[in-house]
């Protein structure tokens, strides 16, 4: 059955018509071209669709999109602000914790909701609550580092240093 | 610190910020007007007649533009529908019979995914199973059916030239080597070590699926666009299997999801193309990880080692090695050939004696995978050395030191080894690991143990590598090659490489992407081989373009062009740099304008000798050697057979590294694989039929699984042949895990394993058989 479904996607309150087996991955790739947003495995098991809902990471290849009306969905696309990059992008960028890139949106999401809801993670914090996102380059030691840096700058942000520079 | 400019620094790579914004162009992301989409319907039987296909009610409901059959595809004029890079043995779409569970068997292109999959569900099939072979050691026996009775070789690549048609067992290649009298160093053994090792088939698991899209451009061209680590050979495939001259197609190739190995070779461009010829509309497949899992596998090997020793020396090793390379060859000849040489390791040994088998199953096709087959014999021999040093109350280190081959020294193959940082691996990797330390008493139930292990591989060859490189007047670059970015850096290095050769910026540097109309042949993006071969021709390339420019310069400056030097996107006499023109003056003084290039190209063109095929004999068989050592402290949990390990280091010699922070990246990334592969990873099957085909179900590494002390060491000894001394590094750290780790169980518990993956429970099973029984009544 093909409904009317509104969300908020990137601060942007969207209407569009959605069949009831449309899952929210379908929703933002092909139909809002969020490119950002990928599938890894289809069953919610590797982590590369991740996106923002309500500011907590689901997977979206799992979940139908009429289950996501009226809440607020944040892709990759959505956490840059005048072209400027988000610092858990830059993070990224500065500890090459990207290869091929293609879990990074994913991982860059999931630091995101982990950061906002415990600003001050321990590794072994870090390392559960990534778990589920997967990278086969395997770049994981990059990636602990990426969130350490990320880390950084929202404390030198607080106590109002500015950022080291790695 | 490294005396050149760009190369040997860990500049950052140049697809950073696209990939941290996920606006890296995918073939996913890219979409056609009036697209298709593609589902496949696959055989339910590892083995089956296809007695009959009723696809009229499918074709019949709105919106599917084709369903097409392997009878089908047999049926288009001048189409060859079978395909292969050894052997023509796979066909487009099965016809008459399948051969494993997964076999694709008709495909709809429909409007969208969802309707190509309904239309699925109104095909009939009539199936009439037949019994299948499952078991490598089964298959090869002489009253096995023949899956292949009839095989054409491909006649692709030169390496594999050797292989042959008609076929009267499984066996489709079979790997000779011979060297000395290996029986005689049985019978003159003081101590005979037997042992069998196998390792199962797993999975690549590129977090991109594999996907094409093929549409006809408006001169009736084929254009495909795919994810695949072999834009050239797609190229060269396509046009024979559908007769058309290679002109007639183009193959591109934006960045890829990661590759390792599963995206070589054709997979879905066959199919795919055919549906767009037929539809006359652009067909996009997407394969969903079900799919990928029955698509393209890691050889599964059973290697059976024989070793003698005497005097506290190795005399002589036999290796058979049985390779699963399932329902269709794929590339397993080659590397039945190309690893399987390599099967009796890095050291010396006068006699030797492998055979090598690559074997027709009803399981899912094998290839190419990190390591290329090498971790697979690596696994075996240097599990073996360790046995061995043991049983002769040898430290293993010393052993392997004491047997491990010199520079100069004669491989099994009777090529001399060189530029071979072997030792210098095994010894790096023994200091980082503390070796000679006394490991920790057992802690409660936590057993701590050290483990190393050694290897080689070898660089395929021969191979070429093509590239061209133009210079802009204002001193930008564009490199067009056909080597694929997965991930490695390729982009970078190739950048790196030229910037240093013309003296110009890093970020002046751009790559033009794999496209066959534009970017010349490329053997493969695999294998450790593009930083030597891509990175020589672009080098080529870019020196034939400095040249010109030192031509140029020092006709109007009036001195000698031997004594310009490039640098700063200038170019002046050595040790005057007032002497001398900006890029973009020496344009003007040449051309009087500013739209001019200069354009050079160039090809690494590497060769051997090909090896004598009963004694697999050469003077030459590769260009270079990529040495790897692995060394892991763990702990073993003697209650549960847990390991957990607690430091690790990958080892690997590069060369010189271009990039250090990439090589890094490449020998830890995988090395993680590689433990994954070692503690738990396998595909599981049951009668023919994946027990565990998604990612539920098949776990790999995750950042949980990363050891908490895990760090890489790059060995620099220079190639005297590769651009700037640089080898390959992309399956280094891959090869030479499964042993250490296993090492360094047998080290803690005692318990030697055979079979991977070290899984709890085998750990558990080996040491309640090391345990003396209880006495009776007891508990």
């Amino acid at each position: 059955m093909s409904r009317e479904l509104s969300l908020s996607v990137n601060g942007r309150l969207e209407k569009l018509q959605v069949e009831d087996a449309d899952t929210l991955l379908e929703v933002l790739r092909d139909r809002l071209k969020l490119w950002s947003v990928r599938e890894g495995c289809g069953v919610g098991a590797c982590g590369t669709c991740t996106v923002l809902m309500d500011g907590r990471p689901v997977s979206s290849c799992l979940l139908l999109a009429t289950r996501v009306a009226g809440r607020e969905v944040v892709t990759v696309e959505g956490i840059s602000q005048d072209g400027r990059l988000h610092f858990i992008q830059e993070a990224f960028i500065e500890q090459r914790a990207l290869q091929c890139g293609y879990c990074t949106p994913g991982f860059i999401l999931s630091v995101k909701a982990l950061l906002e809801e415990n600003p001050d993670p321990t590794e072994a914090e870090v390392r559960e609550y990534l778990s589920g996102n997967l990278c086969r380059c395997a770049g994981y030691a990059d990636i602990l580092r990426a969130v350490r840096a990320a880390q950084e700058k929202i404390r030198s942000r607080t106590t109002g240093d500015q950022p080291k520079k790695q | 610190m490294s005396d050149y400019a760009v190369v040997g620094h860990s500049v950052y790579r140049k697809d950073a910020v696209q990939k941290a914004t996920g606006q890296v162009l995918h073939v996913g992301n890219i979409e056609m007007p009036g697209m298709l989409h593609v589902a496949v319907l696959r055989s339910p039987y590892p083995h089956a007649r296809i007695a009959g296909i009723d696809k009229a009610r499918a074709q019949a409901l709105a919106g599917v533009a084709a369903v097409l059959t392997g009878a089908d595809v047999a049926a288009m004029p001048g189409v060859d529908p079978c395909f292969g890079p050894a052997f023509r043995d796979q066909p487009i779409l099965a016809i008459d019979r399948v051969l494993h569970i997964g076999d694709p068997v008709v495909a709809v292109a429909a409007l969208d995914r969802r309707l190509a999959e309904d239309a699925l569900q109104l095909v009939d099939i009539d199936y009439e199973p037949l019994p299948p072979i499952l078991d490598v050691l089964e298959a090869v026996k002489p009253e096995a059916p023949v899956l292949h009775p009839k095989l054409r070789p491909a006649g692709t690549f030169a390496d594999l030239a050797h292989v042959r048609a008609g076929q009267s067992s499984n066996v489709c290649y079979h790997f000779k080597l011979r060297k000395g009298d290996v029986e005689k160093a049985f019978a003159e053994a003081d101590r005979v070590f037997e042992d069998t090792f196998r390792s199962p088939p797993a999975q690549h698991v590129p977090m991109e699926p594999h996907v094409t899209l093929a549409y006809l451009d408006e001169n009736q061209r084929i254009n495909v666009w795919s994810a695949t680590q072999t834009p050239s050979y797609v190229r060269t495939e396509l046009s024979a299997i559908f007769g058309l001259p290679m002109s007639r197609i183009r193959v591109r190739v934006p960045y890829l999801g990661g590759g390792y190995g599963a995206k070589l070779y054709a997979k879905l461009e066959p199919l795919v193309t055919a549906l767009a010829l037929v539809t006359r509309r652009p067909v996009r497949y997407a394969l969903t990880r079900e799919e990928e899992f029955v698509t393209i596998t890691k050889h599964g090997v059973v290697a059976k080692l024989k070793t003698a020793v005497k005097d506290g020396t190795i005399t002589g090793r036999k290796c058979e090695v049985y390779w699963d390379t399932g329902a269709y060859a794929e590339i397993g000849p080659r590397i039945v050939h190309k690893s399987g040489y390599t099967s009796a390791g890095p050291y010396r040994m006068p006699n030797v004696w492998i055979d090598g088998y690559c074997v027709y199953t009803n399981k899912p096709p094998a290839g190419a995978f990190r390591g290329f087959g090498v971790p697979q014999v690596i696994w075996a021999y240097d599990s073996q050395m360790d046995i061995i040093a043991r049983a002769l109350g040898a430290d293993p280190v010393e052993f392997r030191l004491r047997h491990a081959l010199d520079e100069g020294e004669e491989f099994a193959t009777g090529t001399p080894v060189q530029a071979f940082g072997l030792k210098p691996s095994i010894k790096q990797a023994a200091e980082a690991i503390e070796w000679s330390k006394p490991r920790p008493a057992k802690r409660g139930t936590k057993a701590r143990g050290k483990g190393i292990a050694a290897g080689v591989k070898a660089v395929l060859t021969p191979s070429i590598s093509g590239a061209i490189v133009t210079l802009s007047a204002d001193g930008s670059v564009n490199i067009l090659s056909s080597t694929v970015e997965m991930g490695q850096g390729a982009e970078t290095m190739m950048a790196q490489i030229v910037a240093e050769e013309l003296g110009v910026a890093f970020e002046q540097v751009h790559i033009v992407q794999p496209d066959t109309d534009i970017t010349p042949y490329d053997t493969i993006t695999a294998g450790s081989r593009s930083t030597y071969h891509m990175g020589n021709a672009v080098r080529m390339a870019a020196a034939k373009i400095k040249t010109e420019l030192f031509a140029i310069v020092a006709s109007k400056l009036e001195v000698n062009p031997e004594d310009l030097v490039a640098r700063g996107a200038r170019i002046y006499v050595r040790g005057s740099p007032e002497r001398g023109m900006r890029i973009s003056e020496a344009f003007l003084a040449k051309f009087g304008s500013l739209g001019t290039t200069l354009t050079g190209e160039a090809i690494c063109q590497t060769m051997a000798m090909p090896m004598d095929p009963e004694t697999g004999q050469s003077e030459k068989c590769t260009e270079y050697w990529f040495p790897s050592a692995t060394a892991v402290e763990l702990e073993v949990d003697t209650e549960t057979g847990q390991v957990s390990i607690l430091k690790f280091f990958a080892v690997g010699d590069a060369g010189t590294a271009i990039n250090p922070k990439h090589c890094e990246q490449q020998l830890l990334g995988s090395a993680i694989t590689h433990l994954g592969l070692t503690l738990f990873e396998e595909m599981v099957f049951d009668e023919g039929r994946l027990l565990n085909g998604s990612l539920l179900d098949y776990q790999i590494a995750s950042v949980k699984d990363m050891p908490e002390d895990f760090r890489s060491i790059v060995v620099e000894v220079p190639h005297e042949s590769g651009p700037f001394g640089a080898k390959g590094v992309g399956e280094t750290g891959a090869l030479t895990v499964s042993a250490a780790i296993a090492n360094a169980v047998e080290d803690a518990t005692g318990a030697r394993i055979r079979e991977l993956p070290l899984t709890p429970e085998k750990i558990l099973r080996h040491l309640s058989a090391l345990k003396p029984p209880r006495p009776a009544g007891k508990r």
